[in-house]
């Protein structure tokens, strides 16, 4: 029963990331750091809720593997497909929204401890304005002075929110592209709020069309 | 033999004896290439070099496969050209929310319509349905959702889509149902082989007069490797092996001539004309979908151009 779980699990995999490149196009570009299995936390900005698919979609098979996204349990943890996919799948870690800020740092500080990688994002809910990035949420902070060896990799994820706006029924299918810049890690006399405005530059250097292409 | 024999067994074999002419091409293409390479080391443009001449394997295949299949496979194929034409587009353009209509009635309903009235070979409706209806409802489209901040430059840039990645690119397949007064039906396919050998030719001639002797940029701001050696070179010898086929067209020698000139300077323009929206856009290519080429729209530029000039000028002075 496990095998044949796991067998439809990596079909299924296979198919979604097919799927979103069909759509999307979507590819890779490695400018600050190079595809590896190394331990990686991705913190992205997050406009949509295909975010984290395209992430996973461009990480290579074993890559994806060993990588998890962090995802509402509320969305993904109702029984039937949704959470085969989620659990499965994605091999999401479910957060439970309700329980406060604490237990989701605990949750992660779990998945790094078993030498998981995670894809994040910081903003802590999804951006539909005009603004091209939210202030980001403290945790990554405690998470990057807890594990200094792990990379924290900016990652940019471009034009999904015109794939899909927010309220529309059908996807217009331009390109998208996922920009992974150089790691940044935190030092313990930083302060917060300057790690923090650098993991935000970081992000929004990536963003094509602003700052050093 | 006597040379009618000749030309006439070449007419009935033209589609094969044109491939295997670009396959003799190609192969002496890629010999030279990997000399180059072997020679000189891995430059990054002997890099670029090989790259290029490794795509053009696959584009010359995927045109076979379209041929032997005749309308509809070229009628398919350049749906799909279209298709990834547009996507590159309108990725580059800065369309807003409320602009999301107007982009699904382009993907969904006016592409696979335009080539489906091309495929039906329905000319009275397929040459007006993206210029006057397409216009129309783009417009109207626009309005509907009340957000009127940079509206006309919104709309022209989805009209231009609409024309540059559709309408002109649908041209191609559409030179099978001209009703040529040769009354011959493979010369419909080859006026397709005409129209794209020679823009194509000429483009890659011009790049070669331009890497080997070129030093006087034509225009330095718009794309600073077209030079005027490579243009006159190029054009002038791409209208050479233009009139050497004219032996698979309905021109005489001298139209054919003619006809390849228009070809390679309309084509030469569209270069141009696409490569000044790619410098407003702040891009240097398209894309990424053909390596060494950059994206779809970095190799069809040119017969976006050409495409329906040739297919107006065919059309008056050699069908029924």
């Amino acid at each position: 029963m496990a095998l044949i779980r796991d067998l439809a699990a990596r079909a299924t995999a296979r198919l979604i990331a097919g799927f979103a490149r069909l759509v999307t196009g979507v590819y890779g570009d490695w400018r600050g750091c190079q595809p590896a299995l190394d331990q990686r936390v991705y913190f992205a900005n997050h406009t949509s809720h295909g975010d984290f698919v395209l992430i996973w979609t461009v990480l290579s098979a074993r890559a994806r593997r060993q990588t998890r996204p962090v995802a509402a349990a509320d969305y993904w943890n109702v029984p039937g497909l949704r959470r085969f996919i989620g659990a499965h799948v994605f091999r999401a870690l479910l957060i439970d929204r309700r329980a406060g800020g604490g237990s989701a740092i605990a949750a992660m500080t779990d998945a790094l401890a078993q030498s998981d990688s995670l894809i994040i994002f910081p903003e802590g809910t999804r951006n539909t304005g005009d603004t091209p990035l939210l202030p980001l949420r403290a945790g990554i902070h405690h998470l990057a002075l807890a594990w200094p060896g792990v990379e924290f990799v900016p990652v940019w994820i471009d034009n999904i929110s015109r794939v899909m706006p927010k309220g529309e029924l059908l996807p217009v299918p331009l390109l998208c592209s996922v920009i992974f810049g150089q790691p940044i890690s935190a030092t313990p006399d930083e302060p917060r709020e300057a790690f923090l405005q650098r993991a935000r530059e970081a992000l929004l250097r990536l963003k094509p069309g602003e700052g050093a292409a | 033999m006597t040379n009618l024999t000749d030309r006439q067994w070449l007419l009935d074999h033209s589609t094969p004896v044109l491939f295997a002419g670009l396959g003799v091409v190609l192969l002496l293409a890629t010999a030279i290439g990997r000399a180059l390479a072997w020679v000189h080391g891995n430059t990054p443009t002997i890099d670029n070099l090989n790259q290029r001449i490794d795509a053009w394997w696959f584009m010359v295949a995927a045109m076979g496969v379209a041929f032997i299949f005749g309308l509809t496979g070229l009628a398919i194929l350049f749906a799909i050209l279209s298709f990834w034409a547009l996507r590159e587009f309108l990725t580059l353009t800065p369309t807003r929310h409320a602009d999301h209509s107007s982009l699904l009635l382009l993907f969904f309903i006016g592409l696979p319509v335009q080539y489906l009235l091309v495929w039906q070979q329905w000319y009275g409706l397929y040459s007006v349905f993206l210029p006057v209806y397409g216009f129309l409802v783009l417009a109207i489209a626009a309005t509907l959702r009340g957000d009127t901040a940079d509206f006309l430059q919104r709309v022209s840039f989805v009209q231009w889509g609409m024309m540059i990645c559709i309408y002109f690119p649908s041209h191609v397949p559409a030179l099978v149902t001209l009703p040529l007064a040769s009354g011959r039906a493979a010369d419909g396919l080859l006026l397709i082989a005409f129209l794209v050998i020679v823009v194509q030719g000429s483009d890659v001639l011009q790049y070669v007069f331009g890497k080997l002797f070129g030093r006087h940029p034509v225009s330095p701001r718009l794309s600073p490797s077209k030079t005027w050696e490579g243009l006159v070179g190029g054009i002038a010898s791409a209208t050479l092996l233009g009139t050497a086929l004219w032996w698979i067209t309905p021109f005489s020698m001298p139209a054919a001539a003619g006809m390849a000139f228009v070809i390679c300077v309309t084509g030469f323009f569209g270069g141009l004309v696409l490569s000044a929206i790619k410098r407003d856009r702040g891009v240097k290519d398209w894309g990424r979908m053909i390596r060494g080429h950059g994206g779809i729209l970095d190799r069809l530029d040119s017969v976006i151009f050409a495409a329906p000039v040739f297919l107006h000028l065919t059309r008056y002075w050699y069908t029924v």
